[in-house]
C-alpha cells in the first residue's frame, strides 16, 4: 500500500536556556563539591582549603601592594621577555620563507636547538647574565624566539603560491613582496606562535620565579611553601589561571581584529 | 625576428625535472605576437600552453630558446596576468585587491591612478562592493576583481590563463561580453590561453593551434569578425559555427594523442 513521506518544517526550539549553562554548571558543581568536601571534613583543609577560604584570602590579597607588585613584576617579565624573543623571530622566520640562503642557514640550526628544554640552560644564562632581570627575560625571549620563528616561517610555507606569482609577475620589489604577502600570508602562523608563546612563557615565568627570583607570581606561590601559607599559594594558582585564560581571551581578540578575513570572513 | 613584433617566441623548449628524462612541456615553439594584437591559444590538456604564458609572465624561464618581448613605455608594466586561480588578496579589501597591480609594479600616479581603478570597478560593477573582502564575494565577482586589477596596470601586453575556466556557464558568457567590450576600449596585446574553442573564435584576432605535448603550434588561424563583437549575438551564426568545427578537426587527433600519451605515462596496457 502507498504511503506519503512528510518532510516537515523544523519545530522553533527552546532558545536560552540550551547550551550555555552547562559550560558554567560543571565547574560550578565542582567547586560546590569541593566546598561541601571541606567543610564536612572529607578532605584535610591544611592542604585544600575551601574555595571560600580562598576567596577570602585573595581579596584581603588584593588590598595589599605586595600583591600588585608581584603581579606587575610579573608581567613586566613577560613582556620583556616576549618582545625580546617573538620580534627578531617574527623577522627571521619571514626571511627564512623568502630567501632560500637564509632558510638552508637557518634551518639545521633551528631544528636541532629547539627540541632542547630551554629552561636547562638558566644556570649558564645565570652565570652570563647575573641574578637580575636580564636572565629572566633573556630565559623566556630564548622561547619565545624559536616558537615565533617556526609558526612564521610555517605561516609563509603555507600561504598559497599564487600570491607570491601575483607579486612577482608585477615586478614587485622585494620589500613590497615581504609588506604585501609574505607578511600578511604568515599572520595566522604568527598568531599560533603567538598562543603557544604565551602559555610557555607563563610556565617559565614560574620556574624562572621558583628558582631565582624575590618578588613575582612565581616567587610568591614558592614563599607561600616555605612559609606553609596554604591559602596564599593557592591565590598564586588562581592569579597564573586567570592569567592565562586573560592571556588567550586578549589573542582572540587580537587575532579578530587584526585579520579579520582568517577566521568568520565577516 | 620579426622586427614589427610584440612578442617574438623564438625556438623555446621547457623541460620540467631532469634535462634528458623530464617531461618535455613544450619543445621548439616559434610564435610572433604584433603590436595590439587578441591572440587566442588553445590545445589539448597538458600541451604546454600554460607553461608559455607564464615564461611571458616571467614565473618560469625557458630550458632552450627565448622569449623577447618589446617593452615601449616605462611608466606602464609590461605584462598583467590574469590567472585562473583565484588570486585576490584575502586580506586586502576590494578597492585596495583592484590597486595592488599598480602599486606593485611601482606605477602609481596618486590621483590619476585613484581614478583608473575605480573606473575599473565601476566597469566591472564592483564598486559598490569596495569595501568588501574577497571572503564576501562570489566566484565570478573575485575573477572579476582580479580583471579589474590587470586593467587598471595598463599593461602593454595582457596575459590571461584560462580566466574564465572556473565560472559557471552564465557568468563566462556575461564575462566574455565584458572583457571585449573592455579590450575593444583599451586595446592592449592580448594572450588568451582557452579551452573553449568558441570562446578563441569569439574573442581573437587570431588563434593558434598547440599540439600535445611537447607542444608545438600546428594551426595558425586569422579570425576576420568585425569589431566592435557581440560576443552572445555572435555565437549563434554559422560563420563562427564554422571556424570553432574547423578548429575542433585540427584539435581532434591531437585530443586523442594526449589522452594515448596519458595511458601511457600511468602504464596502461589497453
Amino acid at each position: 500500500m502507498a504511503r506519503t513521506i512528510t518532510i516537515a518544517a523544523d519545530k522553533p526550539r527552546h532558545r536560552g536556556l540550551s547550551r550555555v549553562p552547562l559550560g558554567l554548571i560543571s565547574p560550578l558543581v565542582l567547586l560546590l563539591a569541593w566546598e561541601a568536601a571541606a567543610r564536612t571534613g572529607a578532605i584535610n583543609t591544611a592542604f585544600f582549603p575551601a574555595p571560600t577560604t580562598i576567596l577570602t584570602t585573595a581579596v584581603t590579597q588584593a588590598q595589599t601592594a605586595m600583591f600588585w607588585n608581584d603581579l606587575a613584576i610579573s608581567l613586566k617579565r613577560i613582556g620583556i621577555g616576549l618582545a625580546m624573543g617573538g620580534i627578531p623571530g617574527v623577522l627571521v622566520g619571514l626571511a627564512m620563507g623568502l630567501f632560500r640562503p637564509i632558510r638552508d642557514a637557518f634551518n639545521p640550526l633551528i631544528a636541532a636547538l629547539f627540541p632542547i628544554p630551554k629552561i636547562a640552560l638558566l644556570p649558564l644564562l645565570l652565570l652570563i647574565f647575573g641574578m637580575g632581570e636580564t636572565s629572566k627575560y633573556v630565559t623566556i625571549a630564548i622561547n619565545v624566539f624559536f616558537l615565533m620563528s617556526i609558526n612564521t616561517f610555517a605561516g609563509v610555507l603555507a600561504t598559497p603560491r599564487i600570491y607570491f606569482e601575483v607579486a612577482r609577475n608585477l615586478r614587485a620589489s622585494r620589500l613590497k613582496t615581504y609588506v604585501s604577502v609574505a607578511l600578511p600570508g604568515a599572520l595566522p602562523g604568527i598568531f599560533t606562535g603567538l598562543r603557544i608563546c604565551l602559555g610557555t612563557a607563563l610556565i617559565l615565568l614560574v620556574a624562572v620565579e621558583f628558582s631565582t627570583a624575590d618578588s613575582g607570581i612565581g616567587y610568591r606561590i614558592w614563599w607561600a611553601w616555605t612559609v606553609f601559607w596554604v591559602d596564599t599559594m593557592y591565590v598564586g594558582f588562581l592569579v597564573i589561571a586567570l592569567l592565562g585564560y586573560a592571556f588567550s581571551t586578549l589573542v582572540d581578540a587580537l587575532e579578530r581584529w587584526t585579520i579579520p578575513w582568517h577566521k568568520g570572513q565577516s | 625576428m620579426d622586427v614589427a613584433a610584440k612578442i617574438a617566441v623564438e625556438g623555446v623548449a621547457k623541460v620540467f625535472g631532469d634535462p634528458v628524462r623530464g617531461f618535455r612541456a613544450i619543445d621548439g615553439v616559434d610564435l610572433s605576437v604584433r603590436q595590439g594584437e587578441f591572440l587566442c591559444i588553445v590545445g589539448p590538456s597538458g600541451c604546454g600552453k600554460s607553461t608559455l604564458i607564464r615564461m611571458m609572465a616571467g614565473l618560469e624561464t625557458p630550458t632552450a630558446g627565448a622569449i623577447r618581448m618589446r617593452h615601449d613605455d616605462p611608466a606602464r608594466p609590461l605584462t598583467a596576468m590574469i590567472f585562473q586561480q583565484e588570486s585576490v588578496f584575502p586580506w586586502l579589501t576590494v578597492a585596495q585587491n583592484a590597486a595592488y597591480g599598480l602599486q606593485a609594479s611601482g606605477t602609481w600616479r596618486g590621483a590619476e591612478s585613484r581614478e583608473r581603478v575605480e573606473y575599473f570597478l565601476h566597469k566591472t560593477g564592483l564598486y559598490s562592493f569596495r569595501d568588501f573582502r574577497p571572503g564576501q564575494l562570489s566566484g565570478g565577482m573575485k575573477q572579476r576583481l582580479s580583471i579589474a586589477r590587470a586593467f587598471a596596470t595598463n599593461p602593454e601586453i595582457l596575459l590571461m590563463d584560462e580566466p574564465f575556466a572556473a565560472l559557471d556557464e552564465q557568468n563566462k558568457l556575461l564575462m566574455q561580453q565584458e572583457l571585449a567590450s573592455l579590450w575593444e576600449e583599451f586595446r592592449s596585446t592580448v594572450v588568451f590561453i582557452t579551452h573553449g574553442l568558441d570562446e578563441a573564435v569569439l574573442l581573437g584576432d587570431r588563434v593558434v593551434v598547440m599540439s600535445s605535448a611537447p607542444g608545438r603550434f600546428i594551426r595558425n588561424m586569422e579570425i576576420t569578425l568585425p569589431r566592435p563583437r557581440d560576443s552572445i549575438a555572435l555565437r549563434r551564426t554559422a560563420e563562427v559555427a564554422a571556424m570553432t568545427a574547423e578548429l575542433w578537426e585540427t584539435l581532434r587527433t591531437e585530443v586523442e594523442a594526449a589522452r594515448q600519451q596519458e595511458s601511457q605515462r600511468l602504464g596502461a596496457t589497453a
